[in-house]
């Protein structure tokens, strides 16, 4: 320990640390543009130069290490006067539009100027402008407002894992700019506006609607992936005008993902639906909730009456809060109906039954940076979780070997050591290899059921395998120097192989890797609360059906939570026709639109904005959010719908006044961190016997679900479906693939799956394995297809077929 | 595309830092395009990119900050001469003045015929032979006189 001297204060600090993380750490504030705690050092605005003692010229206190002695002065003559010539320079060419500037009232540049700047310019002479950019539809610029910190650059570059900005030119030359004519497409770009001590780089949809100071900011957790990250809010009027992240160091840290940042303009979509409706002979009436709720729950009970209460099919959102899930399945556990299920998105079932606890990310957040070594199956991690993305950056860029099997070859923006790219089914045969070279490696005599060990006798381990492997045991590799005695490993499964029909095999597999290397890890939930819902059961009791079954085998009548069947669920085809046949849908629902069209009573329920609620991160975190506005017109929470439409159906047990009497009832009046640190397990009770040499050599369809249509919230975010991520469905294939077909780009070719078919145009795509057509799913034009993961076959078609998409958003109901 | 000679050259610069470090070649191999196709055209600069490995505005960066590195056409000849302290002070301006008039264009201009560009260069760190100029990037000549400017002028034609 150092001990120093800051502006008389005596300080103890750490060997290493710098004179700003010393002022910080006692809280005397030293003004900077370029510094940032998060980024690399850059040292080039030289705001936060102080006096040292000792020293004829000011320092830079974000540059300059501490020496035992030292004594800082940041308010001295001395430093005073340099940081007031500092700031004289800097508004030198910085323009005086702070009235028609959106970072006004929150402006680094302008709350420093007035601390520490003059109250008047000498400088008379014509300012510098500089052209503004297009970097595309999420932030605009002004250019001409850049004090040139870089830190946008060294942002992207750094956590984003992509330079796409850049300071070319050189001193009253420079400015930053992306390359030509490119645009930033980073999923995480909207933090360089917050990170932007200027109005250079400002929140495009949000701009000129609103100042600063006439926002109400109101804690809230983001709702789209399993991340749980915190969230502010900003209201006026009522009305959600913008998401800034709220610091959490063990979550986002101080980010936030582009999805979660911009979604909330789908909240002010005109598709959402203001009053109850009810469909009569095929038109849509709107009516009172009286109404609407007892002709539902009449609807339901005649139903169920007649056909037995399994003829109700009852499917949640895992985007829907603890509370929702909670009440929907005591509501049809009340009705003796067992067909209750979130895994919409999921096609192999059987390992139900076969879980200890509530399967989750097997780890912290924060614990994944200091992991060793890492596998990753099945998982386009930046598509899935854009910002835990990050955090894998961070353990990589500190040593970590990152391995993939995937059927994706997509960049994670991060350096990748060994990568397996095959069909979805033979990722099972390249988890084998691996199990085999690893017992191999650890000369262990395993436990496994016989026919595993019968598999693991037939399988050849290749030289890819094998090292993936001795990476995983913690052996040197090519760079490496040592081996690793015990490597932190961390083995993680994700959405493409959870929407895989063998993820069971993909499942055991992994976990019979991870008990033989000691890994941490599980599973990467998609949604919000994908945990949660498992938490509570929101699934087919031993005799009901899971949500594939209940659309195999139709049911007479449906209750959906936050769903849009298409859209939402595996098997699209096979929803829209099990919605078509059903007697009575009702759809507890946001947004009225055609992905609903089936329906025969809309109920309008209030986003996660509009009501209370509780999410379950994906490590197991309980975070309860507050509404942060008033519900839209006649929505309503959702666990009041629902409490009210299970007293409609006379059901004992709904006498819940407050969505915090539904958590209470949730975790029984315990701790709920205690209640899930009990129950969160990703261990199976055995081994299940697996098939492994499943042989198909058909083509594989990989249906990925593009990070903005993954629910109906972000589905309806105008600025989102702008951007370049927002790619419209095509049929993506490598080139020797297209070569085999006898396709060229441009193609127009007829993709069919069991039950449906779509027209889609030939795309190259050399991420794509081989053996495989990536078809992204959730969209409008897809939606005739099957299985997310399933069989496809493809052959041309004549160009008049293909019917170019017109608009991104979903068309609303007249 | 890069001619194969130009790889060559480049690949034998990246011998010098480690493998993982390609960016480190980055003014080498602008360098050496640039030396090959007179200028360094955008899509020169993205070739250099993608040979490298590194993000395109990582070399844009590196271009734009050089003066040495032309980011427009140049006539065949690209005169820069140097206006720093020491040269002005040896009196820099005449010869400016006299190529100037010599060759009819100004300051980043190319002559009709696409021989000549005339360059404001910054210090050489060769002051004791001021006042200098240096063509195409390569071929310094010192302690200039106008009969010296004619005389090189002349051999260049």
């Amino acid at each position: 320990m150092l001990h120093i001297e800051i502006d008389g204060k005596p300080l103890e600090v750490e060997h290493g640390s710098t004179i700003i993380d010393a002022a910080d750490k006692v809280g005397i504030a030293i003004p900077r543009f370029c510094y940032h705690k998060k980024l690399s050092v850059a040292a080039n605005c030289r705001m936060c130069l102080v006096q040292v003692e000792k020293f004829n010229k000011p320092l830079p206190a974000c540059a300059t290490p501490v020496a035992d002695g030292m004594k800082i002065f940041t308010r001295s003559k001395a430093a005073v006067e340099a940081q007031k010539s500092v700031m004289e320079f800097l508004l030198i060419n910085h323009p005086l539009d702070c009235p028609i500037c959106d970072q006004g009232g929150e402006c680094d540049l302008q709350d420093i100027a007035v601390a520490y700047g003059a109250s008047g310019s000498r400088y008379a002479e014509e300012k510098r402008v500089v052209l503004n950019k297009n970097i595309g539809p999420l932030i605009s610029t002004d250019m001409t407002r850049c004090i040139q910190c870089t830190r946008c650059v060294r942002f992207l570059k750094e956590v984003g894992g992509m330079q796409e900005l850049g300071l070319v030119g050189r001193g009253e030359h420079a400015e930053i700019t992306a390359y030509v004519d490119k645009s930033v497409n980073s999923e995480l770009s909207g933090n360089i506006i917050d990170l932007c001590p200027v109005g250079a780089l400002t929140n495009k949809p949000f701009r000129y609607s609103a100042r600063s100071w006439e926002l109400t900011r109101r804690p809230s957790i983001a709702p789209h992936d399993g991340l749980g990250s915190h969230i502010e809010v900003h209201v006026k009027d009522n009305k959600v005008m913008r998401v800034l992240p709220r610091e959490k160091e063990s979550i986002n840290e101080c980010w936030l993902s582009d999805r979660d940042r911009y979604s909330y303009v789908g909240l002010n979509s005109p598709d959402r639906l203001k009053v109850p409706m009810i469909k009569h002979n095929g038109t849509w009436v709107e009516t009172d909730w009286k109404t609407a709720l007892e002709f539902a729950a009449g609807q339901i009970k005649d139903i169920t009456n007649q056909h037995g209460a399994d003829s109700l099919g009852v499917l949640a959102s895992p985007n829907s809060t603890m509370e929702e899930g909670y009440l929907i399945k005591q509501l049809a556990n009340g009705l003796g109906c067992g067909n209750v299920d979130y895994r919409l998105r999921q096609t192999d079932f059987r390992l139900d039954g076969k879980r200890v606890g509530i399967p989750w990310m097997g780890c912290n957040i924060q614990e994944i940076e200091e992991l060793d070594r890492i596998l990753i199956i099945g998982s386009n991690l930046r598509n899935e979780h854009p910002l835990l993305a990050q955090r894998f950056r961070k353990a990589v860029a500190n040593g970590a070997e990152l391995s993939v099997v995937s059927p994706l070859d997509n960049d994670p923006l991060m350096k990748v050591a060994h990568k397996v790219i095959v069909r979805p089914n033979d990722m099972v045969n390249v988890l084998g290899q691996i199990l085999k070279a690893m017992s191999g490696l650890q000369r262990l005599s395993l436990c496994l059921p016989p026919s595993l060990n019968a598999l693991l006798e037939t399988i050849t381990v290749r030289p890819n395998t094998q090292a993936m492997a001795e990476s995983l045991a913690g052996l040197a590799g090519p760079d490496g120097l040592v081996d690793l005695v015990a490597p932190k490993v961390g083995l993680f499964i994700g959405n493409m192989a959870l929407s895989d029909p063998r993820f069971t095999e993909m499942y055991s597999m992994m976990e019979a890797i991870g008990g033989i290397c000691g890994a941490k890890g599980g599973i990467l939930p998609a949604a919000a609360n994908s945990t949660g819902m498992h938490f509570m059961g929101v699934m087919p009791n031993a005799t009901g059906m899971h949500a594939r079954a209940m659309l195999e085998v139709p049911r007479k009548a449906y209750l959906l939570l936050n769903v849009e069947p298409e859209l939402d669920c595996q098997h699209a085809a096979l929803a829209k026709a099990a919605m078509a046949q059903a007697e009575c849908v009702v759809a507890l629902t946001a947004y009225k639109s055609e992905a609903l069209e089936n329906a025969d009573v809309l109920l309008p329920i209030a986003p996660f904005t509009e009501t209370s609620g509780t999410f379950m991160s994906m490590e197991g975190r309980v975070q309860s959010f507050s509404a942060v506005t008033k519900p839209l017109a006649e929505c309503r929470p959702a666990w009041k719908v629902l409490r009210v439409l299970a007293n409609t159906l006379g059901l004992d047990g709904f006498d819940f006044d407050s969505s915090e009497a539904v958590k209470n009832a949730i975790f029984k009046g315990e701790k709920p961190s205690t209640v899930v640190w009990r129950n969160l397990n990703n261990n199976l009770k055995e081994l299940v016997e697996i098939e492994v040499n499943i042989k198909s050599d058909g083509l594989q369809r990989i249906g990925e679900v593009p990070q903005y249509e993954s629910d109906p919230i972000v589905r309806r975010s105008v600025p989102l479906q702008k951007t370049k991520y927002n790619i419209r469905p095509m049929a993506r294939m490598r080139a020797e693939q297209m070569a085999q077909l006898d396709l060229v780009e441009g193609d127009i070719v007829l993709a069919t799956q069991d039950k449906g078919s779509a027209v889609l145009q030939v795309k190259l795509d050399n991420h794509v394995a081989m053996g495989c057509i990536r078809i992204a799913a959730s969209h409008e034009q897809t939606i005739g297809l099957g299985d997310l993961m399933g069989d496809i076959t493809i052959e041309k078609t004549s160009k008049e077929l293909y019917k170019p998409y017109e608009t991104t958003m979903l068309k609303v109901v007249a | 595309m890069l001619s194969k000679e130009s790889i060559e050259k480049i690949d034998y610069e990246l011998t010098k830092y480690p493998a993982d470090k390609r960016q480190a070649a980055v003014m080498s191999a602008l360098r050496i395009v640039q030396t090959e196709r007179g200028w360094l055209s955008k899509e020169s600069m993205t070739e250099v990119a993608e040979y490298l490995r590194i993000p395109e505005i990582a070399v844009m960066e590196v271009a734009t900050f050089y003066n040495m590195y032309d980011l427009e056409p140049v006539g065949k000849y690209k005169i820069s001469i140097c206006t720093n302290i020491s040269c002005m002070l040896r009196d820099s301006d005449a010869i400016v003045t006299h190529l100037q008039n010599k060759l009819g264009v100004g300051f980043n201009e190319v002559t009709p015929d696409g021989k000549f560009c005339l360059k404001e260069g910054e210090c050489m760190g060769a002051c004791g032979g001021a006042p200098l100029l240096i063509v195409n990037n390569h071929t310094m000549h010192e302690f200039l006189t106008v009969d010296k400017v004619d005389a090189i002028l002349e051999e260049l034609k």
